[in-house]
């Protein structure tokens, strides 16, 4: 990390930008979407300076699959939506989860289903997480929680999706999006700009054997083959797995959250605490693969758990099958259209500590 | 006994490769491969070309051709195509497409690589049905044409007109050459062959998008033979499908 001290005070998506540049980020496909915009027009000037490309698509559909072409062609790229447009890109992420092609795509989820509204909420959870095209496949998940793991976590992003040859998500939601912080913008050092030189198609210069991908596997055995493959590598990421835990060493009750509502039951946790009751957070920092064995530790030990999500119940699944063995969890939905304050959160929290 | 001297007047091009074709007999797409084959030898561009397959019968296209490929969902590929050369300026990118997948799905697609003057080029194959999927009516089926999911023939009130594409995308902004040749006999296979090597240009001179429709027989699904496909493609086909270049500005210098 070199040392850029400089604090700047921006918005999530503007971090994601910033991110997404600082881990040079070459091409860009958007396509205009709230409560996600300022990404494509950050990036409209910024890639071109920085020698890349960008293209608004005439589509989410169409801004999917230019990313599929570009991280074909082993250049690093992303695209940006929020919900609706998600459901466009997911022909695309499944090409890509099936022909290994790294990528970064983010969502600033909004509320759905259908038009939904503008505002924050966490409905894309099982989209993000289980696959959200057709077929077998998962990929890498991350859910930020502030301005600055917006910026860390896209660099990070970048790295997973060459190293393991996967689509990565990076799920934000309005609130963090819209909201402005200060954060210390850093680059990262070693980037290989042509990491795909063993397998991208770049031309069969200098007379190299073709290349090809692709997803479609028609001779006998080989789909299973590679659907084998795609799992042993899912399942190489548990290790990645991380989370924030706060305040849950000795915490009776363990407050489940992810992303923006992860951070506003930090404050609920901060306030409890102030008041002697032993609440703690565990914020899933990648939602796939899920934190489960940390999870699961704190079960172990006898805690309680209550998952608090802007849905009606998504993530709380991942939080059940992770301490399935042991223990259940409580759920409390908070519906989209409003803004959840750690007030809001107080009376659901307190009413599970007390038992009730 | 003379010793009989034989020699080989008609080989393979080296962009394409030596192995059993999977397509039917008489099957143009086989005719269309070979000619972009000839092309890539011609303009050496084998090396540096980066093929987008579409989803249709050709999507086997990238076991024919020696070039890297990289496989689109149906009707993505200029979309595709417009990522991997924005990616990579320098490489000769190019898609080949069926007219389910160019003018159906991926309608959108296409309009929007040409309009905005994508430096690819576009090989079109217009044989008037969705092959791969058993030969249901594509946007292309002529009318009165009789297919499986148009079983009493294409009818304007109920299906709409046939789309004329070279003419639609030669409408565009961005388009540096459009044309329409076919492939139903030698005259005209070389006809076509100038028309895909003016598109093949037009990239490699970043003069603008070109694109090149080809009326080609899917004889199995026509459930013709192959001479009766040819004479289809003569006799109902080029009347509404008139051959010739519809735009070219590859002489102009281009579109910035
Ligand atoms: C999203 C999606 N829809 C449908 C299909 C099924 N499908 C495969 S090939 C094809 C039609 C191809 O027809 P065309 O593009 O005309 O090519 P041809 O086989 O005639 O050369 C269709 C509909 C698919 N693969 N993907
Ligand atoms: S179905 Fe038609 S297009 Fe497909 S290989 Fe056979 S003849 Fe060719
Ligand atoms: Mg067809």
């Amino acid at each position: 990390m070199s040392k850029q001290p400089e604090r700047i005070f921006i918005k999530g998506n503007e971090a994601i930008a910033r991110g997404a540049l600082a881990a040079r980020c070459k091409c860009f496909f958007g396509y205009p979407i709230t409560p996600q915009n300022d990404i494509p027009e950050f990036m409209s000037s910024a890639m071109i300076k920085a020698g890349g490309d960008f293209v608004q698509a005439e589509s989410e559909v169409a801004a999917a699959n230019m990313l599929l072409g570009a991280g074909a062609a082993g250049i690093r790229a992303m695209t940006s939506s929020s919900s609706p447009g998600m459901s466009l890109k997911q022909e695309a992420i499944s090409y890509m989860a099936g022909s290994e092609v790294p990528a970064v795509v983010v969502n600033m989820n909004r509320g759905g289903p259908g038009l939904g509204d503008i505002g924050p909420a966490q409905g894309d959870y099982y989209q993000s997480t289980r696959g959200g095209g057709h077929g077998d496949y998962r990929h890498f998940t991350f859910g930020p929680g502030t301005v600055q793991e917006a910026y860390d976590l896209t660099i990070r992003a970048f790295d997973i999706a060459f190293e393991h040859r996967t689509p990565v998500l990076i799920l934000g939601d309005a609130i963090l999006g819209q909201m402005k912080e200060p954060i210390t913008p850093w680059e990262p050092e070693g980037v290989d700009d042509e990491a795909g030189r063993d397998w991208a198609i770049s031309g069969r210069t200098g007379g190299r054997d073709k290349r090809l991908i692709k997803s479609l596997f028609l001779a006998e055995g080989e789909l299973a083959g590679q659907n084998k493959h795609l799992q042993a590598k899912y399942d190489s990421w548990t290790d990645l797995a991380e989370c924030e835990q706060f305040e849950t060493q000795d915490a009776e009750l363990v407050i489940c959250a992810y992303g923006s509502i992860g951070r506003i039951a930090k404050s609920a946790v901060r306030k409890f605490r102030k008041e002697g009751k032993k609440v703690g957070l565990f914020r899933p920092i990648t939602l796939y693969p899920f934190p489960s064995a940390d999870l699961k530790k704190l079960a172990e030990e006898g805690k309680r758990f209550l998952t608090i999500e802007h849905n009606l119940g998504q993530m709380v699944d991942d939080v059940r099958l992770a301490v399935r063995t042991i223990c259940d969890s409580e759920f409390f939905p908070i519906y989209p259209g409003n803004l959840p304050t750690p007030d809001e959160l107080e009376a659901p929290i307190l009413a599970c500590l007390e038992g009730k | 006994m003379t010793e009989m001297n034989e020699k080989l007047v008609f080989d393979k091009p080296e962009s394409v490769i030596d192995r059993a074709t999977h397509y039917c007999p008489g099957c143009h797409h086989g005719i269309a491969h070979r000619l972009v084959g000839e092309l890539l030898d011609e303009m050496q561009l084998t090396e540096k070309s980066l093929l987008i397959g579409s989803i249709g019968c050709s999507v086997f296209l990238y076991n024919y051709l020696n070039v890297d490929a990289v496989e689109a969902p149906h009707g993505r590929a200029p979309a595709v195509g417009t990522g991997v050369k924005r990616a990579r300026p320098d490489n000769f990118v190019f898609t080949y497409q069926g007219d389910g997948d160019l003018a159906s799905i991926g309608m959108a697609e296409i309009m929007h690589a040409a309009n905005r003057g994508e430096k690819i080029s576009v090989v079109f194959v217009n044989n008037t049905v969705y092959g791969m999927t058993g030969g249901q009516m594509a946007p292309t089926t002529l009318i009165g044409q009789k297919t499986t999911t148009s079983p009493a023939g294409r009818c304007v009130a109920h299906e709409g007109a046939p789309i004329r594409m070279a003419e639609i995308i030669a409408s565009l902004g961005g388009v540096a050459y459009a044309a329409r040749g076919s492939l139903d006999c030698v005259k005209n296979i070389r006809a076509a062959k100038k028309h895909i090597k003016k598109a093949f240009e037009c990239q490699v001179n970043a003069t603008g998008f070109g694109f090149v429709e080809l009326l080609s027989g899917c004889p199995t699904n026509w459930k013709m033979t192959p001479v009766q496909a040819n004479e289809r493609i003569q006799k109902e086909m080029i009347p509404y499908f008139p051959l010739g270049v519809f735009k070219d500005i590859s002489e102009e210098g281009g579109i910035c």
